[in-house]
């Protein structure tokens, strides 16, 4: 298949307009900053339910510890970018704090990716509490204070491009003959390892690479917001992820996107009721899971629905 | 003149480790009383109820609002927020998890989480996020043996504990009631076709396991005399590291593992640092689960294809 099909060309049209669309809107200052803040946690929250999706929707891996892994990518991106303040630094910070995530990721997921369901969600929550703590302990991630004046490199730009580049590469390893064994250890772990798949391997790589874009995430999130401490990436954040991606649908990335879409614009519209806020959210979660426990998308894609030229068998 | 140094010494450090024995078991019955309700709803559906934590954390304030308000004691407090609180989780087993009981676990998990929020801020809602301090019900009586202090609070939750731990073990296990639950626990359609009412069994567990909050959450007022909104959640946490590490669905398994995580949690406070307790609760949660997954008392389950 060629790389400039018309699915591909279209795709990176679609792209560019998006992004110049919301660039005007920026400059022309039809879009206040006040929202430019909930386009920045859509963008972030996208990269993270879709890392997510990767770990729990596509590889069917439960897991509750993803803000670990966005903390680990946060502090390591400040720090850097505190040390060096430039976009150089800022961009080193990145794909330092995300290299970091993953290899905490890999050496914590070899030995929990073994427990099954409910087991390795309590580990993975376990092991991202115990993160916190570390934090909240270490010396130079200035403990329960948290890094204060960390520089803001993050702009509509990069964010952008990160979130395009995570939902391009992960939608793509989905469709990798990689992505299909994990997809297949969802389906049936002892089939999938019957038919000579690596489930462990496989696991481990999911988790990985889902460990990787929280970092970017993470990352992304502390140059933004100027501010860290430990307390941000608790057990809350964890579930806020989880929610994202189980409202949108396990198993589909454009149901985590336009989750996370939905989400930010009913937080941002209910900021104005500040004590009912979580109120309602709750009610809603408990009233979407009642009448539609399968998410916005179950395993579909909103692409699905319309397709471009070729079309191709998806396996659900 | 140095051995006799070295001597008082030594059972300075033997008397401050009782101590924190005596200060662990305190704490840990009260993490036993959590886990036992994590563990039988566990057992029965097969749900982590992420809600528990915070129907414990009704539970004190029901037992504060009884003593402030209307002047109750000890004991009718504990009791009024036993039923309040029973109450309480069947019908957040009727509304939230019965429609769902066909459904994924993950959306009843959702839901469980839902709930759990719900709870928390409606609670926030109406008495405010400050941390409240709880009325003085028992005697502040000392008992001291030697150097290590026991108070009149740590005998009380002790005492509570043993006297419901006791009742439940009557219940589970001489009842016809607890019948019914252990059945539907071990298969729930063959329990449905010997006769048993699966939907009342279930609310039934509900009700037992959440009355056992309700009187953790006045124990841990009494305890620690602060109680918040957000005060189940941690707790909460912690009482199903503790249900874990007993064994998931057995009940003195849930005994034995609050305990522990009780005795775990003050002898890392005591000995080490107290910031990397919440931590130690949750390493020594995967290593056990890590070592020995079905925990302490549990079953080995054979995969089957």
């Amino acid at each position: 298949m060629k790389v400039l099909n018309k699915r591909n060309i279209l795709t990176l049209i679609i792209i560019v307009a998006i992004y110049a669309l919301v660039q005007v809107l920026i400059t022309t200052k039809v879009i206040s900053s006040f929202y430019e803040i909930t386009i920045a946690t859509i963008c972030i929250n996208i990269i993270l339910a879709v890392s997510l999706n990767l770990v729990t929707g596509f590889t069917g891996q439960f897991s509750l510890g993803h803000a670990g892994f966005m903390s680990i990518g946060a502090y390591a991106g400040a720090l850097v970018n505190m040390s060096m303040k430039s976009t150089t630094g800022f961009l080193i910070g990145i794909i330092l704090g995300a290299i970091v995530a993953a290899i905490v990721g890999i050496i914590i997921g070899i030995p929990t990716l073994r427990l099954k369901g409910d087991y390795l969600a309590i580990a993975t929550l376990g092991m991202a509490e115990i993160i916190r703590v570390v934090f909240l302990n270490m010396e130079i991630t200035n403990g329960a204070a948290g890094l204060n004046g960390i520089p803001r490199f993050t702009n509509w730009l990069w964010l952008y491009v990160f979130t395009v580049l995570t939902l391009i590469l992960i939608s793509n390893f989905v469709k990798s003959s990689q992505g299909r064994a994990c997809i297949s250890i969802r389906e049936d772990e002892i089939a999938a390892e019957s038919m000579g798949i690596n489930t462990t391997r496989y696991k481990v790589m999911a988790f990985a690479l889902g460990a990787f874009f929280a970092g970017i995430a993470g990352a992304l999130y502390s140059s933004y917001f100027y501010f860290i401490n430990p307390t941000m990436f608790g057990f809350q954040k964890s579930i806020d992820i989880l929610v994202i991606v189980v409202f949108g649908g396990l198993g589909s990335m454009t149901g985590s996107v336009i989750a996370a879409v939905l989400l930010a614009v009913i937080t941002t519209l209910l900021q104005s009721l500040s004590s009912l806020r979580m109120i309602i959210y709750a009610l809603l979660l408990i009233v979407i899971m009642l009448f539609r426990p399968q998410g916005l998308l179950g395993t579909k894609e909103i692409t699905d629905m319309f397709k471009f030229g070729k079309k191709y068998e998806r396996v659900e | 003149m140095l051995t006799c140094f070295i001597a008082t010494k030594g059972g300075a450090t033997l008397d401050q480790f009782l101590q924190q024995i005596v200060n662990g078991v305190s704490l840990g019955s009260i993490y036993a009383l959590v886990a036992l309700g994590y563990t039988m709803v566990y057992g029965i559906i097969k749900l982590i109820n992420f809600a528990h934590g915070d129907v414990y954390m009704v539970g004190a304030y029901v037992g504060f609002a009884v003593t402030t308000y209307l002047g109750l004691g000890f004991i009718p407090a504990l009791i009024i927020s036993m039923v309040t609180c029973a109450v309480l989780g069947m019908s957040i087993e009727k509304i939230a998890y019965k429609p769902l009981r066909n459904s994924t676990r993950i959306a009843v998990l959702i839901t469980a989480i839902g709930v759990s929020l719900l709870l928390e801020y409606t609670m926030m809602y109406f008495v405010g996020p400050e941390v409240r301090s709880y009325p003085k019900l028992l005697s502040p009586k000392v008992f001291k043996f030697g150097n290590i202090i026991i108070n009149m609070q740590q005998i009380y939750i002790v005492l509570t504990t043993i006297v419901l731990m006791i009742i439940l073990q009557y219940v589970v296990n001489k009842t016809k009631v607890g019948k019914a639950m252990r059945a539907v626990s071990a298969d729930k359609d063959a329990a449905q076709l010997m006769g048993i009412k699966v939907d009342n069994t279930i609310s039934f567990t509900f009700a037992i396991g959440s009355a056992l909050a309700g009187a953790g959450g006045v124990l841990v007022g009494i305890y620690y005399n602060s109680i918040d909104p957000l005060m189940g959640m941690m707790p909460g946490l912690k009482a199903f590291v503790a249900a874990v590490f007993g064994g998931i669905g057995s009940i003195p398994g849930a005994m034995i593992g609050g305990l522990s995580i009780g005795m775990l949690e003050t002898l890392v406070s005591g000995y080490g640092n107290s910031m990397y307790r919440d931590a130690a609760v949750f390493a020594f949660l995967i290593l056990i689960l890590i070592l020995k997954p079905s925990g302490l008392l549990g079953k080995n389950t054979k995969e089957k294809v």
